[in-house]
């Protein structure tokens, strides 16, 4: 991506002219690729799916909030305030997966890459396997975040007290990983060494899964919204700071008594971060509107949008990283080819 | 009554002991002609006859904070379920916390003081609790969960008054003043209660601290229980010669304690003094809340707190001949009275 290396240019390079503007008409609270094709996630109700030339059409989904949504390329699942568990795929079709009997909260859900489904409702989680019977999972309390492991049928459950490892086909008793605190999103490394939540606190959590060593990562002045994994896992790239924070996870002890990088300093809070798939570049949305796309290495920065005022929410690569969708807060998206 | 500072939504806070009526009151709140709409956070779905798609069921998970401060207890649950209902913003007005009887309504509040993203949508307006007119003396002796709630309250609906006789209405009241004067009091039958008097109420709201007065329904001599020291207690004094006979009970636990100077206070020691004791007294202190003249500061300060937090501001410029007098006044469970007592008199500028 030499060409847009901003090189020794004392202010800033910019990109937003090539910025094709997506006025969405709708908050927004993600983004997601399927193909080449960007769908908005809508607070409420609504994916916005924004055609290559730029054609926004409404897809209905869910018949209130949008609590929750994960996709694998293929399609975005979503889980809303209508206990309803709903997936979209390439076509616009929508098909309903689960409903809760008593209309309880969908909170979070999961995607595994051979087709299985996680999602949660208060303390209890589910998961349907591409192949064999519904499976659940009472947690001690309030499900924070699901995650698969990226091999086998694993889903790691993050709630009050630390995670739960649990293989839903093996009758072993699932592992718990314990960390005093409320757990919320969870993730594993591409690799499959280790696991990090993020904290109610503004912290993250990890273990080492071969010795559930404890990492602590810390030093946030907010809590951390969004993390994305580096191309190839080398690093963590996390919201919550001025500046975003990538942990070093390449070598075997992962960022234990290692300091983090901080790249693109703003005057505003990282908001979302979202990793390119292939290169070492990031893309990072902030509290003020900033979109900025930064290489990792050096720390180099190209200007994608101004700041605008409202908070980006939404921000997303297609998996080739040739194509970037953000939108802000309240559904002023853009997209942006490379 | 001024508009509310902020674009935050109010959030309204209900409790009350088991039976006492609160589930009433919610349904006179939803069904009432406001125009307005609110999302509800109840802990039994089905309790309400009212057709509202903004019902939530909350699992009233209460843990501490990481931050080594036991008594910073927070409602998990309503982190998560505050997060989801900002999806939802535009679709409603203000957001009423039912919690359930046996509720301490402190993880409730420090919610909303605590948690980032919480305060950043939400401002709590006040602590609402139904007492039953009839059963809270009895509670009180043997419930240590009615009488927190009492303690905590902003607003009190003294319910089921039709089922009791004069005596023992006004014995509910004086044993409901005597743990805390300064919430409103509003006697009902069957909740009946204006609702501009339980909502919007802006407890917490530092602009809208005007005074500090206990809060007596046939107004009467403010003074009478501002200096609570115990040798007062036990026998008569002067506001029993106020008319309405009201007997003056005091709670072995829990209590209120009000100080007052009108010399002015040293920030620099006031402060530090202040904090210290919110951070050593923290679990005692149910709430706190001050009106404070400092030397060489035309604004007058506020402040209130809940637990060990504290927030405080200047309000305003000291009016001219507005007396410049400071008031603090704590609600506690054991308070080390004479040792506060003490502690707020070294901060006067001698």
């Amino acid at each position: 991506m030499s060409e847009f290396d901003p090189g020794e240019v004392p202010s800033i390079a910019s990109m937003t002219d090539q910025v094709r503007p997506v006025p969405l008409g709708m908050a927004v609270s993600a983004v997601h690729f399927l193909g080449d094709t960007a769908h908005f996630i809508g607070t409420e109700e609504n994916v916005a799916v924004v055609s290559g030339e730029g054609e926004v059409s409404q897809t209905p989904v869910h018949g209130g909030a949008i609590l929750c949504s994960v996709s694998d390329g293929e399609r975005i699942v979503m889980g809303g305030d209508d206990g309803k568990l709903v997936a979209l795929n390439a076509k616009g079709e929508v098909s309903t997966l689960a409903t809760d009997p008593k209309r309880r909260w969908i909170d979070n859900v999961a995607l595994h890459s051979d087709g299985a489904v996680a999602w949660s409702v208060g303390k209890t989680a589910f998961v349907r396997p591409a192949k064999g019977e519904e499976k659940s999972f009472d947690a001690p309390s309030t499900v924070g975040g699901l995650a698969f492991a990226p091999k086998g049928l694993r889903l790691a459950i993050a709630h009050y007290g630390g995670a739960t490892l649990w293989f839903p086909n093996m009758a072993a008793k699932p592992e718990f990983l314990e960390w005093a605190g409320s757990h919320h999103a969870v993730t594993f490394s591409p690799d499959n060494k280790f696991l990090v939540t993020a904290m109610h606190e503004p912290a993250l959590h990890g273990w080492r899964l071969a010795d559930n060593r404890h990492m602590r990562m810390s030093g946030y002045p907010g809590r951390v919204r969004s993390m994305s994994w580096s191309a190839g896992g080398k690093g963590l790239a996390t919201s919550g700071a001025d500046t975003v924070i990538i942990w070093p996870f390449a070598s075997k002890d992962g960022p234990m008594g290692k300091q983090p990088a901080m790249v693109a300093p703003l005057q505003a809070r990282v908001a979302v971060v979202a990793c390119h798939p292939k290169d070492d570049i990031l893309a990072a949305g902030y509290s003020d509107g900033t979109v900025l796309m930064v290489r990792m290495e050096d720390g180099a920065e190209i200007l994608l949008r101004q700041n605008k005022g409202v908070p980006v929410a939404a921000l997303a690569w297609n998996a080739k990283g040739t194509l970037l969708a953000f939108a802000d807060e309240d559904g002023d998206g853009g997209l942006l080819a490379f | 009554m001024p508009e509310p500072s902020s674009q935050k939504i109010p959030v309204t806070v209900l409790t009350g002991y088991l039976g006492a009526g609160k589930t009433t009151l919610l349904n006179r709140i939803l069904s009432e002609n406001h125009g307005k709409k609110y999302a509800v956070i109840v802990n039994e779905f089905g309790e309400i006859g009212i057709d509202n798609d903004l019902i939530i069921g909350a699992d009233e998970e209460v843990f501490e904070m990481n931050n080594g401060c036991i008594c910073c207890t927070v409602r998990g649950d309503l982190v998560r379920i505050m997060d989801g209902l900002m999806k939802r913003k535009r679709k409603f007005d203000a957001i009423i916390v039912e919690t359930t009887g046996l509720a301490d309504p402190a993880p409730v509040a420090q919610t909303f003081f605590v948690d980032e993203d919480v305060q950043k949508n939400a401002r709590l307006d006040a602590v609402v609790t139904v007492a039953d007119a009839k059963w809270l003396s009895d509670r009180l002796k043997d419930a240590p969960e009615a009488k927190n709630q009492i303690a905590f309250a902003d607003v009190i609906v003294l319910n089921k008054t039709d089922l009791v006789s004069k005596p023992e209405l006004a014995e509910v009241e004086a044993r409901i003043r005597g743990i805390n004067p300064y919430a409103k009091l509003h006697r009902t039958e069957r909740c009946k209660v204006e609702l501009a008097d339980v909502l919007e109420r802006g407890a917490f709201d530092l602009d809208r601290i005007l005074d500090i007065e206990p809060d007596f329904l046939e107004a009467d001599d403010h003074d009478h229980d501002h200096d609570h020291d115990h040798h007062h207690h036990g026998h008569d004094h002067h506001h029993h010669d106020h008319g309405h006979g009201m007997k003056h009970y005091h709670d072995e636990e829990m209590q209120s304690l009000s100080l007052r100077t009108d010399k002015p206070l040293d920030p620099t020691k006031f402060m530090p003094w202040l904090q210290d004791l919110v951070a050593t007294e923290g679990q005692k202190i149910l709430r706190s809340k001050g009106i404070l003249a400092f030397a060489g500061d035309d604004d007058r300060y506020v402040l209130q707190g809940v637990h060990m937090m504290l927030e405080g501001d200047h309000q305003r410029k000291w009016k001219e001949g507005e007396p410049r007098e400071s008031r603090l006044v704590f609600i506690g469970r054991e308070l080390p009275e004479q040792a506060i007592r003490d502690g707020f008199e070294r901060c006067i500028v001698s």
